[in-house]
């Protein structure tokens, strides 16, 4: 890793206390975020410090072009995967063939196919109105962490962190076809999740 | 044969990964105009899929210009 001393950078930050002040505020957010990809508390604290020493030491390279806490974001996006490949090097990782079982997909389809009557989906409303909903996030954290790991490293590379499936098929080396099974699985899963938790609780 | 709502659920999940094919893109659609059930679970997907952008958006600080971070060219439509 980096190395653990910046004085150059500490007289920096002195300098502008409002960025400091604005990583210390967006931190519980980097947390969470870290918390949904590495599913383990210490992990994504370790994610999270290494990548806010970073930013303090590459401050000077914040070109302000993006906003702030952004560029902070990016950069933990890059420990995380960093994380990844490591666990994975360590065979920490479980192998993603693992969790073959089509629950997800059993619970909400009859045999023949079609919806299960209570499975069967239902509006949300505007998403706009959706977004502003504080307790639609606070459902969506919880579903994401009911998912099963695997599918839930998954889904997050592709959809908080942006990658594409190919992409993600090098970092977890899997097939393209498997990637999309299990995105399948995981979107299934996470709108039954998100259907039970949060629409019922804002309409009666 | 007619597709079912539960193969229609996998094209509209691959379509937010990946461009559906001529052949995928016509089922999917013929199957919609048919199945509310269905039409509500790919606005369900499209949301999930703005939800992850919108995690992102939120972190910064309303300067729109947040695209092109760290990942590459394929991120969003």
């Amino acid at each position: 890793m980096a190395d653990e001393t910046f004085p150059e950078a500490d007289l920096r930050v002195a300098e502008s206390p409002t960025r400091m002040e604005r990583l210390a505020a967006v931190r519980p957010r980097l947390l969470s975020f870290a918390r949904l990809h590495l599913r383990d508390n210490a992990l994504a604290e370790d994610a999270v410090q290494e990548a806010m020493m970073a930013a303090i030491e590459k401050d000077a390279s914040f070109a302000g072009r993006s906003g702030y806490e952004t560029w902070v974001f990016g950069i933990l996006k890059y420990k995380i995967l960093d994380v990844m490949r490591y666990q994975k090097r360590q065979g920490r990782l479980q192998p993603l063939e693992d969790e073959s079982d089509d629950d997800a997909i059993d619970r909400q389809f009859q045999e023949n196919g079609r919806w299960q009557e209570h499975a069967r989906p239902a509006s949300w409303g505007e998403p706009d109105r959706v977004f502003e909903s504080e307790r639609f996030w606070q459902v969506f954290d919880a579903c994401m962490i009911a998912l099963p790991d695997n599918t839930a490293r998954v889904f997050s590379l592709r959809e908080l962190m942006g990658l594409s499936t190919e992409e993600i098929c090098r970092e977890l080396e899997i097939r393209e076809n498997n990637c999309w099974v299990i995105l399948h699985r995981a979107r299934l899963r996470l709108r039954a999740c998100l259907e039970q938790g949060w629409l019922k609780e804002v309409t009666p | 044969m007619m597709m079912m709502c539960q193969g229609a659920t996998r094209l509209m999940s691959l379509k937010q990964d990946r461009r559906l094919t001529f052949q995928e893109r016509l089922s999917l659609r013929l199957h919609l105009s048919m199945c509310g059930a269905c039409r509500q679970c790919d606005r369900q997907f499209t949301l999930l899929h703005r939800a992850g952008e919108r995690f992102e958006a939120d972190l910064g600080d309303g300067t729109d210009d947040h695209e092109s971070s760290a990942t590459g060219p394929d991120r969003r439509e």
